[in-house]
């Protein structure tokens, strides 16, 4: 695909870049990403790859935006409230780049759709609030095949991983299974730094832009973490566990299921 | 002994179990954590049963949600 003039000058300081160049450049425009949760990881990650030219990228979200969003959920504005999640970023990123294709998935990623929704795309990133769907989605990225970057906030810290199944460390062969319902704070409990979200989704596209380009080293066989109050990041070395429940030597995950979601006390907090 | 948390330098009891030093660490919810030891992920079932030695080197791994609520 040719690029436009006008297209050379909106991409030029990728283009300037010997790692994406005018090649690199066609290839993010040839590429799909998928963003599952248009939330506070998706809305930073959302923006950067439509900024950068990602052909299409795929939101997964069925919530509504709520007051409570805005704090950290940039890509929703005050007067989107009471709009679809989806709907709302879709706006923001075909108002940022036109030569971007959204699709707008209404939905809640679940065992019954999440092959089909990952299936159209070469990367995935892991926006989610929830450990249950977290799980889902490293098991249908395993199953489909999809390189998958994760992600979890929670106050002041962050940590992501990228995966890329059957060959490096998934989120399993780290956690295992889904951590007991009563262990998990409660939503009044479990604030968070609107700008910890941001750094932490940023990470994400810039890992995504990365896998697509075939460029630098993805962080694989790794959990990077970062707490904002110190001001440290750490990454920590991680190898495929042979007993893995998904991806080691006899699984015991042959397809996909749905875990019971933790009851939320505080159901208007989320979102 | 002394082992290495998270990066970090940490004079242990000896011969501690890894649930005995989630503990000393004031860990305040083990469900929440993965443990690392050596480069390997133990598994839960080990907590009581793993005995530390000096020189080893622990990762306490958070389970961590959030990204789109406030999980």
């Amino acid at each position: 695909m040719e690029l436009s003039d006008q297209q050379i000058e909106r991409y030029s300081r990728h283009i300037l870049l010997e790692e994406v160049g005018l090649a690199g450049q066609q290839r993010l425009l040839a590429s799909r990403v998928l963003i599952i949760g248009a939330g506070g990881l998706g809305a930073p990650a959302g923006l950067y790859l439509a900024a950068a030219g990602v052909g299409v990228v795929g939101l997964v979200d069925a919530d509504r935006v709520e007051l409570s969003n805005l704090q950290r959920q940039v890509i929703h504005h005050s007067s989107d409230i009471g709009a679809s999640k989806v709907s709302s970023a879709a706006a923001k990123m075909r108002a940022i780049n036109p030569d971007v294709t959204v699709r707008e998935h209404n939905t809640m990623a679940r065992a019954e759709n999440a092959l089909e929704l990952v299936r159209d795309y070469d990367f995935v990133i892991d926006g989610t609030d929830n450990f249950p769907a977290k799980f889902l989605i490293n098991d249908a990225c395993y199953f489909a095949r999809k390189p998958l970057s994760h992600a979890g906030i929670l106050r002041f810290d962050g940590q992501l991983m990228t995966i890329l199944p059957a060959q490096t460390a998934c989120y399993r062969c780290v956690f295992r299974a889904p951590p007991p319902p009563g262990a998990v704070p409660s939503c009044s409990q479990a604030g968070v730094l609107g700008a910890v979200a941001g750094v932490i989704g940023s990470l994400q596209a810039a890992e995504a832009l990365k896998f697509l380009l075939g460029r630098g080293e993805l962080l694989t066989n790794a959990l990077l973490t970062w707490n904002a109050l110190r001001m440290e990041f750490r990454k920590v070395a991680l190898r495929r566990s042979p007993n893995c429940p998904l991806c080691g030597a006899h699984p015991s995950i042959h397809a996909l299921e749905d875990a019971p979601e933790a009851v939320c006390e505080l159901k208007r907090g989320r979102g | 002994m002394t082992l290495t948390v998270n990066g970090s330098s940490v004079e242990a009891r000896e011969s501690s179990t890894v649930r005995q030093l989630l503990v000393d660490r004031k860990v305040k919810m083990p469900e929440m954590v993965s443990v690392e030891l050596n480069g390997e992920i133990l598994e839960r079932s080990g907590f009581d049963t793993t005995t530390l030695k000096q020189g080893d080197k622990v990762e306490f791994l958070y389970f961590m949600g959030g990204g789109n609520g406030a999980q």
